[in-house]
């Protein structure tokens, strides 16, 4: 059938500076590039462009310039190319639209309407090169109170897990993303003192080792998950749904399910790895309950238990059961939080703003007086250190980023990830194209992001007038809202700039 | 709470109907907290005799830039050996209906021993003050079978703060009282007949310089719950998050000062969670991290949990206080000491202030001064077996 999709990019090649290296050619695993022998020229299938930019940063001489097609429809509101070509896609493959990343529609960015706060004449600004600043937060469960003998502690603890900057690296499974990033995450964690997250497609034995900076996930599809697998962790976390696809679940094809794929996630060579949309454990809170205890009792209450659900409506009041349930951390993923697979209309419309959410879980748990019962840490769509600092100053005790992590390894954010074919090695378990992540290079370049949005971080505390994170969890004073509606500024609970 | 239903239906009735908002008295912009710089001041004869305001007086009163007259005002414990066995409560009255309508509830409340209006002289300065009343109750056992006495006078403070027409509690501790009011404190002093009418064993004293313009005599300082006082230097910029962690456990921060969250913190912390003071200074204003991995194994847990448990209260800004109750007085700055404290001491006297001239003034020679480390409590204590100690043990401590 003769596809109607135009191509979405043009490919400018300057002829005057190409050399005929095929740098390009080699580096496109989409077959944009080609060497044509018989003219003895590189030339372009357009169609093929992703718009990725690894034949752009690769080439020698500058001689490649990607630029948006600027085919236009005839001007319609209700009809724009995106909604258009959707439906030729479709009519063309007879299936459900797939897509990878996040959400990239133009919904209402809540951090971009949210301003902070600073000292001026009545407090003095703290500078973080001359006084101390302190960044790390504990996760876990915290009891409401102390109790002394003597001059000791008589309350046993919970098991706490200290991360020194408030930032995660979110759960991307080995499978979705390949081993060498697996390893660049692991190594980045345990260099700045954080956590990664297996993902559910379990752990390879050969990064047991980062245990000690590893959460280990638990998903429906129960992959990789054994013994040894939760107690080499420091936390582990049952997810429930995710940001991107809340209520539906995975599916792995089987030509990525390689010999070492198979054998983290304990399936045969070649087979489908399929993620039940629910646990099929879990149909209730009390179910719930019964896993949480499970995984306390296989690790022998040495680590806290997260659970990770998608924003949804009623967030506030499904956060209360889980705590109640025994969770000791609570992850929430919001409309934003991207992928390496999903379908692209469950991506694009289900789930709420993770700021929304996060205001109206934090303030639920205090209201019902159990919000020092479990942390509370939000993802989907965190950007930079000022989004962190919003997140934290509404109540989030830490952030997870996924995306954000893999443009530091590259990523350019093409939502190509579900083709399995990331030009930048990323989102792929072909060998060819992981080798392009070194992950001594890649944890060094995680750990430099880390580094610098923690200067930040501590900068906007020190201009805030505090020197310790924990002042300004849940502070919604220092934050004010701009171009927020009465409703939504009652949601965040934070006042109106000016005010 | 529950001891009071079914017995007072009409007060609870008032409070419904006529909730009335304590904000737009002493917070007419909203602003999210009261801004003040002030001076502070607390005096403590650790032998427990007791003696008269003047000194103390002098020494605020030398601090008097410090404070811009938008508030002043005074604690003395031991006041009242007489009453020593009853709640002293301190109110102040806009208007007479206020009055009658707490003197109603404390009635219904309590057994009312003793009422009488504070005694006063007039000031150049004191224009327009309020009414201010003292009355020495008794809790009825019957009236709070399950509550211990201490939280029943806390709910019945909080009740006559926010739900009884223009009046307010400066104090409701035994054997004390707190004396407040807008103006200089020196001026304060004079118009309750400080410098000579009482005698006690403690002082805490305070200047103020709110950014805000309206003075109302409630939002002076000290600020106090039972016998615990407050007085307070700088801003508070955790208060957002310790606010918000208080409101879990109760209390109503109705005033939407500061310093109210201090009084609160402490109440909470060593009250009910029955903790000692020097590790409710460190809840406030805690070690480092850094400094706490290199602490020995045991004390390293145990600092370690409190902030991890405490952390949404630790007092973060710049601030000095001069906390007080019954036999005790804690002096304690933010952890990297953005504002002043010098402690003092000559024989049994203890003396805490912003500024040591405030000191030397009354105690020239002072056997030993000093300006106590960032988030290093300072505690004095009534020596064992003297008249206003209860099993308080230590002399002065640098904890």
């Amino acid at each position: 059938m003769k596809t109607f999709m135009p191509s979405k990019f043009v490919v400018l090649r300057d002829k005057d500076r190409c050399i005929g290296c095929k740098v390009c050619v080699n580096q496109c695993p989409f077959d944009t590039h080609y060497y044509d022998a018989e003219d003895d020229e590189v030339r372009s299938r357009e169609q093929n462009c992703v718009g990725c930019h690894r034949c752009v940063t690769f080439c020698p001489t500058q001689a490649l310039t990607i630029s948006r097609n600027p085919l236009d429809y005839r001007e319609n509101f209700n009809w724009r190319s995106e909604n258009i070509e959707d439906i030729f896609r479709q009519a063309e493959s007879g299936g459900m639209l797939l897509t990878g990343m996040g959400n990239d529609k133009g919904q209402k960015i809540y951090w971009d309407h949210l301003v902070l706060n600073a000292s001026q004449v009545t407090n003095p600004s703290i500078d973080p090169l001359r006084e101390p600043m302190e960044l790390r937060t504990y996760l876990g469960r915290k009891p409401d109170k102390l109790e002394v003998s003597g001059s000791g502690l008589k309350t046993k603890m919970p098991p706490q897990v200290p991360i020194e900057v408030p930032v995660m690296f979110a759960a991307m499974s080995y499978g979705a993303i390949s081993i060498n990033v697996h390893e660049s995450l692991a190594r980045a964690a345990a260099e700045a003192g954080t956590l990664w997250n297996t993902g559910e497609g379990g752990l390879h034995p050969k990064l047991y080792k980062y245990g000690k900076n590893t959460t280990v996930q638990v998903a429906s599809g129960r992959f990789g998950v054994n013994p040894e697998y939760l107690n080499v962790a420091r936390v582990v976390e049952i997810k429930i749904g995710q940001g991107a696809k809340p209520g539906i679940g995975g599916h792995l094809p089987g030509e990525k399910v390689s010999a070492e794929v198979s054998e983290t996630r304990m399936i045969p060579q070649g087979t489908d790895a399929l993620s039940p949309a629910p646990q099929h454990d879990i149909y209730s809170i009390e179910d719930l309950a019964q896993l949480v205890y499970a995984l306390k009792e296989a690790t022998n209450y040495t680590k806290p238990i997260s659970v990770k659900i998608a924003a949804v409506h009623n967030s506030a009041a499904i956060a209360s059961g889980m705590v109640r349930a025994g969770a000791d951390i609570i992850v929430l993923d919001g409309v934003r939080g991207a992928t390496g697979a999903a379908p692209k209309v469950i991506r694009d419309n289900v789930g709420i703003p993770i700021e929304l959410a996060l205001a109206s879980v934090d303030t639920r748990l205090r209201q019902e007086g159990i919000r020092q019962h479990a942390s509370l840490v939000v993802s989907g769509g965190i950007r930079n250190s000022g989004d962190i600092v919003k997140a934290i100053a509404l109540g989030a005790d830490a952030v997870y980023v996924g995306t954000a992590a893999l443009v530091a390894l590259g990523c350019h954010v093409c939502q190509q990830c579900h083709t399995g074919k990331c030009a930048w090695g990323i989102a792929t378990t072909d060998l060819r194209l992981t080798k392009r992540i070194n992950p001594e290079i890649g944890a060094q370049r995680l750990v430099n992001l880390l580094r610098g949005w923690s200067l930040e971080i501590k900068d906007m505390l020190g201009g805030m007038g505090v020197n310790a994170i924990e002042s300004l969890r849940g502070n919604r004073l220092h934050l004010r809202g701009v171009g927020l509606t009465d409703t939504e500024l009652r949601v965040l609970g934070v006042k109106m700039a000016g005010e | 709470m529950t001891c009071l239903d079914g017995t007072c239906s009409v007060r609870r009735q008032l409070w419904e109907t006529e909730m009335r908002n304590l904000r737009q008295l002493n917070n007419p912009y909203g602003e999210d907290k009261v801004i003040a710089a002030c001076s502070i001041f607390g005096a403590m004869d650790t032998s427990g005799r007791r003696f008269a305001g003047k000194d103390v007086i002098r020494a605020i009163a030398n601090m008097h830039v410090r404070g811009n007259g938008l508030g002043g005002g005074l604690t003395a414990y031991g006041i009242y050996p007489d009453y020593a066995e009853f709640y002293a409560f301190h109110v102040m009255f806009d208007s007479c209906k206020g009055k009658e309508a707490t003197e109603a509830f404390l009635n219904s409340s309590f057994k009312v021993m003793k009422s009488e209006e504070v005694p006063t002289q007039p000031h150049p300065a004191i224009t327009s003050p309020p009414l201010v009343w003292r009355y020495f109750v008794e809790v009825n056992p019957d009236q709070c079978a399950s509550v211990s006495a201490d939280d029943y006078v806390v709910s019945a403070v909080m009740k006559i703060n926010t739900g009884i027409e223009d009046s307010f509690v400066f104090s409701s501790g035994k054997n004390m009282g707190v004396f407040k009011g807008v103006g200089y404190p020196e001026e304060i002093a004079h118009y309750f007949c400080l410098e000579d009418a009482y005698k006690g064993y403690c002082w805490t004293a305070h200047g103020r310089f709110p950014t805000n313009s309206r003075g109302w005599w409630g939002g002076a300082h000290p600020f106090s719950i039972l016998d615990w006082t407050v007085v307070h230097n700088g801003e508070i910029s955790s208060y957002g998050i310790n606010r918000r962690y208080l409101e879990q456990f109760g209390y109503q921060c109705t005033l939407e000062t500061d310093t109210e969250v201090v009084a609160y913190a402490v109440d909470l912390l060593m009250r009910r969670h029955n903790l000692p003071l020097e590790i409710m200074a460190k809840v406030l204003a805690p070690p480092l991290w850094e400094q706490i991995e290199r602490m020995p194994a045991e004390e390293r847990e145990f600092v370690r949990a409190l902030r991890q448990v405490y952390g949404s209260l630790v007092l973060n800004g710049p601030f000095a206080v001069v906390i007080a109750h019954e036999g005790e007085i804690i002096g304690l700055t933010d952890r990297i000491r953005l504002r002043p404290l010098t402690v003092g001491e000559k024989g049994d006297m203890v003396y805490l202030s912003s500024e040591e001239s405030a000191i030397r003034l009354i105690s020239p020679e002072l056997d030993r001064a000093w300006s106590p480390m960032g988030g290093e409590p300072v505690v004095a204590r009534i020596k064992p077996g003297r008249r206003a100690s209860r099993n308080r043990s230590s002399e002065l401590v640098k904890a």
